[in-house]
């Protein structure tokens, strides 16, 4: 099954057809590791649904998916892999769930991170896209549910959200299909290098701020290159245990070494490079 | 032994982490979410816009009465009977239809084999073992499955499953568990290894592990045709025919309450005895009311749940139907292997109120719940004289004329169908989930506790009374 090509195009005759193409579950050779986060119940799966062609249970209720799921999906003949991550609010507890979607954006090193956030509710649902943002910096704003935004008389403009944010951002109906070529169109910006990101962080109080430009650096020391430093930093004035024991493994200092490996694809900005 | 030197400095870099986290005093964990939620909110409402109220108050009006602390519980319960209710009532012909075709398919075989001349053991064993097992599961299994499935599953897309959990809340917290295991509880009405792994959710380990240990307390779909069915042909039978359908609903209905009443029980014991502590607190999303899509409902329902259930069903009965057979069919010193093992339980099966084949099948079942009553049929008419199930009076006919049931054996029968050891798929998720053999044992263990005690009770409180002896 194939989408509707770009509005503007005419594709019967341009070379390469910029056209989506799901996969399914055909996982091999792929060229990027996509990853979608976002809150319980703000069409994550709907969004995978539509991009793979699989058919991962959609239920109308918070923690339906609880482990992930992958599945595949080719835009221009590029091959993505695209990982479904456990809905979470906040990426701070312990539980399972959201340890299983805070490993994989940390060690798993996607290419992209697409974060769904329910438009009617953005500003419960940000929290999470920030601190996404703290581990990496190549991240798409999957504005979702507009629909219920337009029913419920909200009017979001997601060109401001995209400046203030400093990642692109791109309205959808996951349910309609609605946006999501825009939205594969800019993810593919984003692996490529071609859209630059900027990525805002939360200013925080004076003193944490002394005491993470203090502890950053060590940490640079020993997993030179790491571009997630300033989160680990924060993660282990929390005293947070896993950080902890992964610091101690030395498993930030192999991140490192994979991402010195690959070749730079593009400008200076960009948090996490993907290694195949 | 000194520590390789790369480890030697992340541990200098911990004791700096450390050092700083004392100066930097308690607040420190607040001030960093609170930092988070202005940034938030600052983005939000510089992007966000509100024109008009639009359809805000039509999804609060209903919420207020369908979460009302008066009219939420009571609301829940109508609207659970209707849906027994519709799935008995629209159930029964078509399973009468299902069972006709197939009993007369199982004739034709057995017919051309006999003519073939084939033997005796390889027709009984393919045809009166093997299909009709299968032609039992799918006659019973599928009509109600297909009604009650996308019903549950337009409860679920219209958003109402996070309110059933929300108006149960309180009640989970009084018994010392989580909030959230109410959803994971409703999770389990599908199917309990999905339950269990649905627990997930929940943060706590204690409280998750309560969650896990109490989750094969509600019936999930592998169990609701025997519910079904028991209330049809026992219940219902004790009410007029115009109430008929309406008890047998009511009756299922009440196994329900009464699974969440053990759930609750059981999570209770366990919060106050091996896994001791306070609920925790947190917050439940009421997601907003979507129009179902129908399209989906249909593949979610039809395909993900009913043909799963049945395949897997049909998958467990086929050899279960061999062994049966085989189990009925050979008879060293005159007496089959089965009536030899139902003979031995017998006496157990007894003391709580059923028999040794209903024990026999239990046993039999353990891969999979929904091939309990085809396995107990099989071994009745194995051993007795056979009879064409093609409608329940025939089947109540077998049961309660040749076997001797009363309303006493399907009351505990139905109390057994629901406390009972899980099925083997959720022993091996609540292993994989726990990775710990002590739990998984309770886990499988602690609903046959109860399933045991309370047939007893039950059985001998009606003997006491001199009922259904």
């Amino acid at each position: 099954m194939k989408m509707n090509p770009l509005p503007g195009h005419d594709c019967e005759t341009c070379p390469a057809r910029a056209e989506l193409e799901q996969m399914g579950i055909r996982l091999e050779n792929y060229q990027y590791l996509v990853a979608l986060a976002g809150n319980p119940n703000t069409g994550k799966s709907s969004v995978f649904n539509a991009l793979t062609g699989l058919r991962q249970h959609v239920g109308n209720w918070p923690g339906k998916t609880v482990s992930r799921a992958e599945g595949g999906f080719s835009f221009n003949g590029v091959r993505y892999k695209l990982v479904d991550l456990p809905g979470t609010y906040s990426l701070l507890s312990a539980s399972q769930d959201e340890e299983i979607t805070r490993n994989f954006i940390l060690f798993g090193q996607p290419d992209c991170t697409v974060v769904v956030v329910d438009a009617t509710a953005l500003e419960r649902n940000l929290n999470l896209a920030l601190q996404v943002m703290e581990i990496t910096g190549k991240v798409v704003l999957c504005v979702n549910l507009m629909d219920e935004a337009r029913r419920k008389g909200l009017e979001v403009d997601v060109r401001s959200l995209a400046k203030d944010l400093g990642v692109p951002a791109v309205p959808t109906v996951a349910r309609t299909k609605e946006g999501l070529h825009e939205l594969v169109r800019t993810v593919a910006g984003v692996v490529t290098g071609e859209i630059r990101v900027s990525p805002v962080r939360a200013s925080t109080d004076p003193a944490l701020e002394d005491a993470v430009s203090e502890l950053a650096p060590l940490i640079e020391a020993l997993a030179p290159g790491l571009p997630n430093s300033r989160w680990i930093a924060l993660r282990l004035l929390d005293g947070d245990h896993q950080v902890r024991q992964a610091l101690l493994r030395g498993e930030f200092a192999g991140l490192a070494e994979k991402q010195s490996a690959a070749p730079t694809r593009s400008g200076p900005l960009i948090a996490l490079e993907g290694t195949r | 032994m000194t520590p390789p030197p790369g480890e030697q400095k992340a541990a200098e870099v911990l004791a700096k982490a450390d050092a700083l986290r004392q100066g930097l005093g308690e607040g420190f964990r607040d001030q960093l979410v609170a930092s988070l939620y202005q940034e938030s909110q600052r983005i939000a409402r510089r992007s966000v816009r509100r024109s008009g109220t639009g359809g805000w108050s039509w999804d609060q009006r209903i919420d207020r009465i369908v979460t009302s602390p008066i009219l939420g519980l009571p609301l829940m319960l109508v609207l659970l009977s209707v849906v027994f209710w519709l799935t008995i009532a629209g159930a029964n012909v078509p399973s009468q239809m299902l069972a006709t075709a197939l009993f007369w398919v199982e004739e034709q075989g057995v017919a051309v084999f006999q003519a073939w001349g084939l033997p005796f053991w390889l027709t009984g064993l393919l045809w009166n073992g093997i299909f009709r097992g299968l032609a039992w599961v799918v006659s019973v299994m599928l009509p109600p499955m297909a009604i009650f499935f996308p019903m549950f599953t337009i409860l679920e897309d219209l958003g109402y499953l996070p309110r059933v959990a929300f108006n149960l809340d309180w009640l989970f917290r009084r018994a010392g568990a989580h909030g959230k295991q109410s959803l994971t509880m409703a999770m389990g009405f599908g199917c309990n290894a999905a339950g269990v792994v649905a627990t997930r959710i929940i943060n706590s380990p204690r409280e998750r592990l309560i969650a896990i240990l109490t989750n094969n307390f509600v019936p999930c779909n592998g169990r609701f045709p025997t519910l079904i069915m028991l209330g049809t042909i026992f219940v219902a039978a004790a009410f007029p025919p115009a109430l008929a359908s309406v008890a047998a609903a009511a009756s299922v209905v009440g196994v329900v309450l009464l699974g969440v009443a053990f759930t609750l029980l059981a999570s209770w014991l366990l919060a106050r005895t091996v896994l001791r502590g306070e609920a925790s607190a947190f917050t439940l999303e009421l997601p907003p009311y979507r129009r179902p899509s129908i399209l989906r409902i249909l593949y979610t329902s039809l395909i993900d749940r009913t043909i799963f259930v049945l395949l897997r069903a049909m998958a467990t009965a086929a050899p279960a139907g061999a062994v049966i057979w085989i189990l009925a069919n050979i008879s060293p010193g005159g007496v089959s292997l089965a009536d030899r093992v139902a003979a031995f339980l017998e006496p157990l099966g007894n003391a709580i109120g059923m028999d040794g084949v209903i024990l026999l099948a239990y046993i039999i079942a353990i891969p999979a719940n929904e091939i309990v009553v085809p396995t107990m049929i099989m071994v009745y008419m194995g051993t007795g004289m056979m009879t064409e199930l093609d409608s329940y009076d025939q089947l109540r006919q077998l049961l309660v004329v040749e076997h001797n049931w009363t309303l006493l054996t399907a009351i505990c029968l139905m109390l057994f169908a629901l406390l009972h050891n899980p099925c083997g798929t959720t022993i091996l998720t609540i292993w994989k989930e726990t990775r710990s053999g002590k739990w998984t044992a309770l886990g499988a263990l602690m609903p046959l506790a109860f399933g045991f005690t309370v047939c007893f009770a039950v059985a001998t409180v009606a003997r006491a009374f001199g009922w259904g002896s």
